[in-house]
């Protein structure tokens, strides 16, 4: 009799070198599908339950993860047009018209990058306000809400440092319009937009700064946050849900007294 | 009874001899139930499976949007040529919009700098815990804060002109008002919903809808020299 494709792939968990990559192995008890968590070094940075009552759509909208969403897509479409552009002045914008008329499927790489980065401010925003509303930044959550502020201010610097790299009249004066903002810093203002930039205006410096912020340190960083971001939910106790706290916080919570301190 | 022992431990309450255990609940003090036992789910394959398909859902979308629509790309960068007006990205055009009315110290520098402040003191602020309507409590003195600080707000932006931020902030101050009138015991489901508020909800809904207003101004009626113009005017 033919074997079935679910047989077939629990023959494939069963063998040495699958159960020497993923250790959890054959099996879907409670105990197998915790240790498909637990054991894997990205997934472990959740828990290995969620409360059945936030998975409804409405206790979170699945902003976070849509937002995570966005973030896979950019990188998964930045690192081909990466192959195809040199941060340097002019070949910039004419990398870019390449993009748009010579390079296959460039055109839609970029118009997919250029408005997953436009759903991902969207998104980020969205995510804080709904978190706000649910009251979900309350203690123990504290950090973790200032990560996410940290995290909102990292998308907005994304964005912002991918803004220039086309090199168009629309890239170049709203990154002129920006950066100028920085000079209004009382005393340090012109140093922090000389820093910015690597000149007094956007010029070639400027294009070689952002764009390695942009493919380089912010997405690192980003990651390291987003990390952080997701482990702190288990570590605090899973998706915040108001009637999911324990009765004595609960009470603490509503009335605005103190919470317990650890160990008491 | 304050003195008698609520429980005797027996003599036999050796663990070796006797290996189960008693837990002994006094009658003034009882066992402290930490949290209350619920429905859950394994994260493996449940909430992954949703998840992925949430992002692949979005992914559709987005690779519609981007099959339909081009990204914008204009001439080639000039540095002599101005064009007018000159926006920054979508998401700071409300900040653009401040920079219309105030300096730049304070468009630029002040506001959103305490923008981020706030936003990250907001759960360490105990204002924000208390889940109470505003006006439920303490009704008469809050009413009067109420007024002065939203009488002060409206008078400094009529001052500076601001009407596309004053418009939102007297929308919010007659929907707070509608709050303050308004009790768990009223009989439309919205006014007891506003009376239930309490304040970080309408100074976040307050800042949400200038962060809104501002946005759209900001991207859809500012033209030349960043006078007034209807979006269907063109730019």
């Amino acid at each position: 009799m033919a074997k079935t494709i679910d047989q077939h792939f629990d023959n494939l968990r069963g063998t040495r070198v699958w159960r020497s990559i993923f250790r959890s192995g054959t099996g879907s008890s409670p105990l197998k599908r915790a240790l498909a968590i637990q054991q894997n070094v990205f997934l472990h940075l959740f828990s290995t339950k969620v409360r059945t009552r936030m998975l409804s759509f409405s206790a979170t909208w699945y902003l976070g993860t849509l937002t995570l969403g966005t973030f896979l897509i950019l990188v998964a479409t930045g690192i081909p047009l990466m192959f195809y552009y040199h941060p340097s002045v002019p070949q910039a914008y004419a990398d870019t018209k390449d993009l748009q008329f010579v390079v296959s499927s460039g055109l839609f790489l970029r118009n997919l990058h250029r408005w997953s980065a436009h759903a991902m401010v969207f998104l980020v925003f969205a995510h804080m306000f709904k978190v706000f509303y649910r009251g979900a930044y309350r203690a123990p959550r504290e950090f973790n809400w200032v990560i996410g502020v940290i995290l909102l201010l990292m998308t907005l610097l994304l964005s912002y440092t991918g803004y220039l790299l086309p090199w168009d009249q629309l890239a170049y004066w709203a990154i002129t319009v920006g950066s100028n903002i920085a000079s209004a810093v009382p005393v340090m203002g012109e140093k922090i937009h000389f820093l910015l930039l690597g000149g007094n205006a956007v010029n070639a410096n400027a294009l070689l700064r952002f764009y390695v912020l942009h493919c380089m340190i912010l997405p690192l960083a980003a990651m390291f946050f987003v990390a952080i971001h997701f482990w702190r939910i288990r570590k605090d106790g899973g998706l915040y849900s108001h009637a999911s706290e324990p009765a004595t916080v609960r009470a603490r919570t509503d009335t605005g007294a103190p919470l317990p301190k650890e160990g008491q | 009874m304050a003195d008698s022992k609520d429980f005797i431990a027996g003599v036999d309450s050796n663990a070796k001899k006797s290996p189960r255990r008693i837990v002994f609940i006094t009658r003034r003090t009882s066992a402290q139930v930490k949290a209350e036992t619920e429905d859950q789910i394994q994260t493996f394959p449940e909430v992954l499976f949703r998840a992925a398909v949430a992002v692949m859902t979005l992914a559709v979308v987005l690779v519609w949007i981007a099959l339909i629509f081009n990204a914008p790309l204009e001439g080639l960068a000039d540095p002599s040529h101005t064009p007018n007006p000159a926006k920054a990205p979508w998401y700071f055009l409300g900040l653009q919009e401040m920079l219309h009315y105030f300096p730049p110290v304070v468009a630029g520098v002040l506001v959103p700098g305490l923008v981020v402040m706030a936003l990250i003191v907001i759960p360490y602020f105990k204002v924000n815990i208390e889940a109470d309507g505003l006006f439920l409590k303490d009704r008469q003195r809050r009413l009067r804060i109420f007024y002065v600080v939203a009488s002060a707000l409206s008078l400094f932006l009529l001052l500076f002109k601001v009407y596309a931020a004053l418009v939102p902030t007297l929308i919010m101050a007659g929907v707070m008002l509608l709050a303050a009138q308004s009790s768990p015991q009223s009989t439309s489901a919205f006014r007891r919903y506003l009376a239930g508020r309490p304040l970080s909800y309408w100074v976040m809904t307050w800042f949400l809808f200038e962060l809104v207003v501002l946005t759209a101004i900001g991207t859809f009626f500012r033209g030349p020299g960043w006078a007034f113009v209807w979006p269907w005017q063109g730019s």
